[in-house]
């Protein structure tokens, strides 16, 4: 029977993995370890900053386990969307991770760097030739949000990975990645069915999150046959059902029914999930409807901003009632007194947590009912000196603010901390998320071969 | 006979998480074929619910799936903030489905 297999240790590089699970993983003969790096799910500051998620530490711990047992059983594994963001930066950064690894556990091969940051001039050339789109409710592209922006990078499919492992890639640390492309690179390669394979690339990137009790920090294997594949984890504590597979399949996409990437698009509307073996999960039906152009995904984030905040609670329920009454009054007064400054170079925050602080304008419950609040002063500014001048005047003015009724004259808030305010920074924003047509994949990612 | 039920008594999962950056996505996933079925035919869940809930135009509901290979309703809208903009109150977007939980489903015993 035609079959190949392939190990999730973990949901995120970083996250760590019970080394007893990983071990029954390479006991089944997997022909890939592969592993996500990264994500958006942070936020913007990552790509832009160009900072990761995890410390570099656990990366370190996951990495040595996975590169140590990938020489040790001739198995080529593969990060993608290394250091969190897969920008040049966060590239170097892993680099270094393992070139320290392998100089402690002496180890050699033949690694593959996939870079994926985008040149600014490259994509002014495609905007004005109209090969960029948006994806998704955002606004046109234009070559100012292009120079703006920190950084850009573009999402690789399977092509990068293939083309990699073609040339003798024992160990490929790839830029930002499509999520499935690092476990459905190799079996495409080998001639599988590419639908099915990124279906099962799209469930086992999460680790083992699709089955019960889920979590990303465990393993997870794949079996790909001809028209179907089998996931199973391999902590005999857990288990896949059709149901937590299913599940997964719809996890983070906007619709279920298309899981959409640079390949095309798979269509899962007739599959079908079915209990394999005790733990084991089988698939099949997925089919892949490859595009007529080749449309890849651009990331880019800019600095907007600079941000200090000031968390609070209060607990006068007299005060409380007038929550609103107090926010305006704050913000007259900031208006006011700083009329010297434009409006237009600062944004004065309120987030109320026991009122809305979760959920903001989409919260359906307009009435309080907790006995205290917590609130955070946050002010964001076109430089961190400004955002700390009005947070400190806000923070003054609501302290001290006479509402109506009040008899607690001492002070209005209570402060966990010591200085109360707190500068964190750089804000940034998702300035690019777009799509670039382009005639091959090479002319964004380029491959570079190192021995190590 | 018919009795309201909350939906809370009739899944397995209700959750929210963004789906990229701009978007927000909802899952319902039921116990099972039997109660997603009876769900699916009671025509609570729509489009128009989901708008209703969280206060928007019914433009930016922009998927509504009823999905049978996992017993499940998804809903995705557009996000009130792009995720870490200035503005933002939920990174991840993980925290946006309590007022799904208030939904009630007309239930036949």
């Amino acid at each position: 029977m035609k079959e190949i297999r392939v190990l999730s240790p973990v949901g995120m590089l970083g996250y760590g993995f019970p080394v007893e699970s990983f071990q029954k993983g390479l006991e089944k003969k997997p022909h890939v370890i592969a592993a996500d790096a990264g994500s958006t799910d942070g936020g913007p500051h990552k790509l832009g900053a160009g900072v990761g998620i995890v410390s570099k530490e656990a990366t370190k711990k996951d990495l040595t386990l996975m590169l140590t047992a990938g020489c040790e059983n001739k198995i080529p594994v593969i990060i993608g969307s290394a250091g969190g963001s897969g920008a040049e930066i966060h590239l170097n950064w892993t680099l270094e991770i393992v070139n320290e690894i392998a100089k402690e556990k002496n180890l050699h091969f033949k690694m593959a760097l996939i870079h994926a940051e985008v040149e600014k001039d490259y994509l002014q050339k495609k905007l004005a030739q109209g090969k960029i789109k948006p994806l998704g409710p955002v606004p046109e592209l234009t070559a100012k949000d292009i120079e703006e922006a920190t950084r850009i990078v573009a999402v690789m499919g399977v092509h990068s990975h293939i083309k990699a492992l073609g040339m003798g890639a024992e160990v490929i640390i790839a830029g930002r990645s499509n999520d499935p492309a690092m476990f459905a690179a190799l079996p495409i390669k080998e001639g599988y069915d590419p639908g099915l394979a990124l279906h099962m690339g799209k469930i086992l990137e999460c680790g083992a999150m699709a089955s019960t009790p889920g979590t990303t920090s465990d393993c997870m294997m794949g079996y790909l046959r001809e028209d179907y594949f089998i996931v199973e984890p391999t902590n005999p504590l857990r288990k896949c059902i059709p149901s937590t597979v299913a599940a997964h399949t719809l996890y983070e996409k906007s619709s279920p029914l298309h899981i959409i990437g640079p390949e095309g698009v798979v269509d899962v509307t007739g599959c079908k999930f079915e209990q394999y073996s005790e733990r084991a999960v089988k698939v099949s039906g997925s089919k892949l409807k490859k595009s007529k152009t080749i449309n890849i995904k651009l990331e880019g984030a800019s600095k907007v901003s600079y941000r200090t905040i000031c968390i609070a609670g209060v607990r006068d329920p007299i005060m409380i009632k007038q929550i609103d009454e107090c926010e305006k009054h704050v913000r007259d007064t900031v208006l006011t007194y700083f009329s010297n400054i434009s409006p237009e170079d600062y944004s004065l925050i309120f987030h109320i947590y026991g009122k809305n602080g979760v959920m903001g304008e989409l919260e359906p419950k307009k009435e309080i009912t907790s006995h205290e609040l917590c609130l955070i002063l946050e002010v964001v500014a076109k430089d961190q000196g400004l955002a700390n001048t009005i947070c400190a005047f806000a923070r003054s003015t609501l302290m001290h603010y006479s509402y109506k009724g009040r008899i607690a004259t001492a002070g209005n808030l209570a402060f966990p901390y010591a200085p109360s305010d707190i500068p964190t920074g750089a804000v940034y924003k998702f300035n690019i998320h777009h799509l670039v047509e382009v005639d091959d994949p090479d002319e964004l990612f380029s491959i570079e071969m190192v021995e190590v | 006979m018919t009795k309201e039920v909350s939906i809370v008594d009739l899944v397995k999962v209700i959750r929210s998480k963004n789906a990229g950056p701009f978007e927000l996505t909802f899952d319902i996933i039921f116990k099972d074929k039997l109660t997603y079925e009876k769900v699916k035919k009671s025509k609570v869940i729509t489009k128009e619910l989901i708008a209703k809930l969280y206060h928007i135009p019914i433009e930016k509901v922009l998927y509504f799936v009823e999905f049978d290979p996992a017993n499940a309703i998804k809903a995705t809208i557009v996000r009130p903030v792009d995720s870490g903009s200035i503005g933002e109150t939920d990174v991840y977007g993980a925290q946006q489905h309590a007022p799904l939980l208030d939904i009630k489903i007309p239930y036949e015993e």
